[in-house]
């Protein structure tokens, strides 16, 4: 099959990840990751960024199947559930608002600034090596971190599921995926 | 006579999560997402070679034989 630019947009993500371990600050470029599909799912109601350019898709689809890093099993009933689908997706509202509570502390001047990234929403891990200081105020750079950490997050889970099950096995349980889905569903609903 | 059968991809909407992994490895373009909601077949188009069955990440497509 033909290929299309947006089929290399997997080097985006990948170079996102990368860029994260050199600046922090380029972590604020992952909100596009966010807003994106967020957009044309409320304006045109479809998955399009699914279905076309999610680009961590794309690198979970490449390394388990074209570099074989995948069993390539079926995913478990209760993942594919919509228990845990929702689940997850409140759960990951949660850790967000969370994320962005701390940002607010640290505008707010009642917490200092913490160069760590927090994996797996529990292990931190010292970050400081990619952050050189910022001319914005230190919460800009909080966000940072706790935005990284939201990506990094998702990518470990992402890849353990891709070894494990099917190599887009995150595509079934992503909370923007399910999101979006519940916004086409209920612009759809009528038809 | 024994009537003849066809083999075809047959979605479950209901489990279905609109990633679209399907639509990218179907040869013949005969599924599509409907609406951002769910994987649609064309049951004309299709063959039911099943490799939307294989990459589908939640496993919700099967191959089925269906009458013609």
């Amino acid at each position: 099959m033909k290929k299309r630019w947006y089929d290399y947009l997997w080097i985006v993500s990948l170079t996102y990840l990368v860029l994260g371990f050199f600046n922090i600050l380029f972590a604020w470029l992952g909100l596009l990751c966010f807003f994106i599909p967020l957009i044309i799912s409320l304006v045109w109601g479809t998955k399009g960024y699914c279905n076309r350019y999610c680009g961590r898709g794309q690198l979970f689809g490449l390394l388990g199947g074209r570099f074989g890093l995948s069993r390539k099993k079926d995913i478990p009933g209760w993942m594919k559930s919509k228990w845990f689908r929702y689940g997850f997706l409140v759960f990951f509202f949660i850790m967000f608002f969370q994320m962005l509570w701390n940002t607010y502390l640290v505008f707010a001047g009642a917490q200092d600034l913490r160069q760590v990234v927090t994996l797996l929403w529990t292990f931190r891990l010292p970050w400081h090596w990619a952050y050189h200081g910022t001319l914005l105020h230190p919460g800009a750079a909080q966000f940072a971190f706790g935005f990284y950490s939201v990506m990094l997050t998702s990518t470990v889970l992402g890849l353990v599921t891709m070894v494990l099950f099917k190599p887009r096995s995150w595509c079934v349980y992503c909370p923007m995926g399910t999101m979006t889905q519940l916004i086409c569903k209920a612009k759809n609903r009528k038809q | 006579m024994e009537a003849r059968k066809k083999r075809r991809a047959v979605v479950d909407g209901s489990a279905c999560v609109a990633c679209g992994c399907c639509v990218k490895v179907c040869p013949l373009s005969a599924i599509r997402i409907w609406h951002g909601v769910r994987a649609e077949v064309n049951g004309e188009r299709c063959v039911g070679c099943g490799r939307c069955a294989k990459e589908c990440p939640a496993s919700v497509i099967e191959i089925q034989e269906v009458p013609v």
